[in-house]
């Protein structure tokens, strides 16, 4: 017999027209190997099957199931219930819109940032069946996957103080996103460009530098160290170009 | 238009149901072309499938020391040698000879693939290569099973991470219309052309229509139909449904299905070691002998499969709390090696598993992964007996994989169906106008809310959907897995077809108001369990082995008689499906003998 574990999960389901929100407390049997997902699942095939949660790969690889657990934001899949205490409880990512119990909609927040902060590859290269790849080495590949990475489950947002204060503030995950185009010299905007999205209140000059994004990110993305970069590279484009975008398209100097 | 029902209707030029690699790709080779594109998926773009294909995907680029001299040609060799013989060879011949465009084309839009280093270097499965200065810098690739050449070109631990992230961008950028958490429940018809579909919305339960020149299904697989996959838990197969319930299109060899032989319980996550490890049963003995070092080849996954299986069944696997598996092992390779070279193997065993691999065991076993079947389409990528209708992806058998995928080869078939099968939508849909009559509208919509309406109040009967689904799982895991017998397969088709009936007589335990997943499920079943039927019926008829479908009352390959592909067709109402057959197209290499590539080892 598994340990008894007891899950006080926040319900609101606005869509089954709910009127408000409350707490829910569901109790089941461990069993070897449980996780979030496993223990959610189950209460929702044998206990009640309107409970709202998002799982999608359930391997840490989707960034779907990002929740607060014991009040810490953590992937569901990522949490084993060995490492819980016998009394748990489950809210859904504070920030982020609702859609009803523990799912929220961090994928349209994602999405409109990367439209926000233009967050693709900025490039003129044609493409033609004949061309052959452009050499890179493979320090600099890496570097890009280092911040390419980032799974967008919204922890460190989650976990960041200033962007609870400052909404248009793009956090953590939107500057690590934006550090993967400024390391990529194939990325051609300027300084100056990438000065306009980066150097604001909203983008690197808003951060407080107190590391709860890093202190929750599930991924172990080095995020202290990628918003030092960018801070250090806007600060300098700050400086060369006084803030203002002086219409040059030069490419940047790597 | 006049209205004629209360849900929203959505017009467009294309409209692609699915938002994995192949969606994505398909998306902007029809929206580059200014054709109005909307793309339906049930999770974010980013969440879909395609992310967690980790390993890489062929490409032969003929860089590097062990991709020199790689050529289209020998990968074409490669599939349909893995394909045993099943495959379409035209479609395979256009496939190898546009993947080095298409992976160099995501190059362009930004994917950060690992590149050559110059020098000496170390491989996961301990092997060294030497690489020359001239190649430096250009795309890298890796050794993968049944592969001649090294030609698998990954992104460090996320190849299929940064594909989908590249080309999300790129949808971005080109202003592609993304509805997510949306899900396609049927398909809009006039029994000759596809008009569009309706979808339920996964954030109000809302039900909407939309209308389109040209319909694309790239759902990706249908793994969850099995009870133990390495599919993410989204990969219900609902695309499958919505052709196939067309009455119209077909679906081709649905029994052609993969199963990945190492994977760790209980989340089942494949641990691909990169063929250094060793496999043991519960008395440690390696009893694979491909791997052994003076027999050191790399065996198919199906042919590694089924030594796993039959150890198991032999009594010889270790008993574990997820049932009987086997053992990994990749000790000997030490602590630094995997440190350096096996990162992700080392996370998954750490996170998942709770084990180190460098001192521990890795329990593993076989698991359902892929599925080679799919909407059957022409090498345009059209679907079969409708016009409008196209799929790409997991989700079709354009015919590329046959009866065994080579590893590597599903990613490289999403960038590049993407690629060929996205300029035939676009050259479709521009030469057609948009198409509808309310009408139809009415009567699809119509027909979903009164399924709805009659799994909410119960009035078919009493039925749990969770268990009639812990069922279906349950009878393919047992009879249609990786060895497959007469008397199974028959037990398995008369207890689906049961279960088919049963499954329309669901009744909900909530209410089945808005997002309710419940509801979502309700839905799905009916289709999920006919699609079960497809396979099941489709292995039961085929009397011979070919690649992951092992009859062990027909062991062999039998080309007489079985060089050809199943197509499964549903009629309307109908309780099982009609299987009609089509020869399979050899056009260069005859059917021969399909034994693996031997490993080229170091050098
Ligand atoms: C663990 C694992 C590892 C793998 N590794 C590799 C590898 O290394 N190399 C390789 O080549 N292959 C690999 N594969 C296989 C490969 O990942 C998939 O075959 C491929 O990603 C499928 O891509 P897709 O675009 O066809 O579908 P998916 O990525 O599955 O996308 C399907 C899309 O359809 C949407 N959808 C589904 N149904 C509906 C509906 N009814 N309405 C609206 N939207 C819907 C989903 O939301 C999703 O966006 C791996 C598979 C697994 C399980
Ligand atoms: S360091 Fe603090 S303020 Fe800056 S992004 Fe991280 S959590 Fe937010
Ligand atoms: S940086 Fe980490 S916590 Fe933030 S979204 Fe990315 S993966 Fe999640």
């Amino acid at each position: 017999m598994g340990r008894k574990l007891t899950l006080d999960i926040f319900r609101y389901n606005p869509s089954a027209g709910w009127t408000k929100p409350g707490m829910q407390t569901f109790e089941l049997e461990e069993t070897p190997g449980m996780n979030v997902f496993i223990a959610l699942t189950r209460i929702r095939e044998e206990h009640d099957p309107s409970l709202l949660f998002d799982f999608v790969c359930r391997t840490a690889l989707c960034g779907s199931c990002g929740m607060l657990i014991n009040g810490k934001p953590r992937l569901g899949c990522k949490t084993f219930t060995r490492d819980l205490p016998a009394r748990t409880t489950l809210f859904p990512l504070p920030l982020f819109k609702l859609i009803g119990d523990l799912s929220v909609d961090t994928g349209t927040w994602f999405r409109l940032l990367a439209l926000r902060t233009g967050a693709w590859l900025h490039t003129s290269r044609a493409f033609a069946h004949s061309i052959l790849e452009e050499r890179m080495d493979n320090e600099t590949a890496l570097k890009i996957f280092e911040a390419d990475r980032c799974i967008e489950c919204g922890c460190c947002i989650a976990a960041c103080a200033k962007v609870h204060v400052q909404d248009e503030f793009i956090g953590a995950a939107g500057i690590n996103r934006l550090a993967r185009f400024l390391l990529d010299p194939r990325d051609e905007r300027s300084e100056a460009q990438h000065y306009e999205v980066l150097g604001s209140e909203d983008g690197i000059f808003g951060c407080m530098g107190l590391m709860g994004c890093m202190d929750n990110c599930p991924k172990d993305l080095p995020l202290r160290d990628q918003l030092a970069y960018v801070r250090r590279r806007m600060t300098a484009a700050g400086l060369a170009w006084g803030g203002k975008e002086d219409g040059s398209r030069n490419r940047k100097t790597k | 238009m006049h209205s004629v029902t209360k849900a929203d209707i959505h017009l467009t030029d294309v409209l692609i149901i699915g938002s994995g690699l192949a969606g994505e790709r398909t998306a902007i080779e029809v929206s580059s072309r200014g054709l109005k594109t909307t793309v339906l998926s049930l999770v974010p773009p980013r969440r879909s499938h395609s992310t967690v294909a980790r390993g890489g995907l062929q490409a032969a680029l003929g860089n590097g020391t062990m991709g020199l001299g790689d050529s289209p040609d020998i990968h074409f060799k490669d599939t349909v040698k893995s394909a045993d013989w099943g495959c379409d060879q035209n479609v395979v011949r256009l496939f190898a000879n546009t993947v080095p465009a298409a992976v160099r084309q995501t190059e362009q839009w930004g994917v950060p693939w690992t590149r050559i280093t110059a020098g000496r270097r170390e491989t996961p499965d301990a092997s060294i290569v030497v690489e020359p200065e001239a190649g430096a810098g250009l795309i890298a690739s890796k050794k993968a099973k049944g592969a001649t050449k090294w030609r698998t070109c990954y992104v460090f631990e996320g190849t299929g991470h940064s594909l989908l992230y590249a080309l999300d961008a790129m949808t971005l950028s080109l202003g592609v219309t993304v509805h997510d958490r949306t899900e396609a429940v049927s398909l809009i018809h006039n029994g000759q052309k596809c008009l569009g579909a309706v979808a339920r919305c996964l954030r109000s339960g809302d039900l909407r229509a939309y209308l389109a020149k040209a319909t694309v299904i790239a759902t990706g697989g249908c793994g969850r139909l099995y009870g133990v996959s390495t599919n993410s838990v989204i990969n219900e197969g609902t695309g499958l449904s919505l052709a196939l319930d067309t009455g119209l299109a077909c679906l081709g060899n649905m029994e052609a299905v993969q199963f990945h032989p190492k994977t760790m319980p209980p989340t089942w996550i494949p641990v691909s070691e990169g063929g250094g490890g060793y496999l043991l049963d519960r008395n440690r003995v390696r009893f694979v002998p491909e791997y052994e070092p003076e027999n050191k080849k790399l065996p198919y996954r199906d042919e590694t499969a089924r030594y796993m299986q039959e150890r198991i069944r032999a009594g010889l696997g270790v008993d574990g709390p997820h049932g009987p598996h086997l053992w990994l092992d990749i000790r000997h390779l030490g602590p630094g090696h995997i440190d350096r070279h096996l990162k992700g193997v080392d996370t998954v065993c750490r996170v998942f598993g709770g084990i180190d691999p460098a001192r521990e065991l890795i329990p593993v076993c076989p698991s359902q992964h892929y599925i080679m079947g799919g909407v059957r389409t022409n090498i345009d990528g059209a679907a079969y007996g409708i016009r409008g209708l196209f799929a790409v992806g997991e989700a079709a058998c354009w015919d590329l994989h046959g009866f065994n995928r080579l590893a590597g080869n599903s990613l490289a078939e999403t960038i590049v169906a993407g690629m060929v099968v996205g300029k035939r939508v676009a050259e479709y849909a521009l030469g057609h106008t948009l198409e509808w009559s309310s009408r139809i509208v009415e009567e699809c919509l119509a027909a979903q809310e009164h399924r709805i309406k009659s799994i909410v109040s119960g009035e078919n009967g009493r039925e749990n959907v969770y268990e009639l689904k812990r069922r279906m799982e349950g009878i393919l895991m047992e009879h249609v897995g990786i060895f497959r017998k007469g008397g199974g397969l028959n037990n398995a088709v008369a207890q689906l077809q049961e279960l088919h009936q049963r499954a329309e007589r669901v009744e909900l335990i909530s209410t089945g108001r808005g997002a309710n997943p419940e509801l979502g499920s309700a839905l799905r079943l009916p289709g999920m369990v006919r699609l079960a039927l497809c396979i099941a019926c489709g292995a039961l008829a085929r009397t011979e082995s070919r690649g992951t479908h092992f009859r062990e009352d027909y062991p062999n390959r039998d080309d007489v008689n079985w060089l050809k592909r199943t197509l499964a067709y549903w009629p309307p109402g109908a309780e099982q499906p009609v299987l009609k057959y089509e020869p399979v197209v050899i056009t260069e290499l005859p059917p021969g003998n399909r034994a693996s590539t031997p490993s080229l080892g170091s050098g």
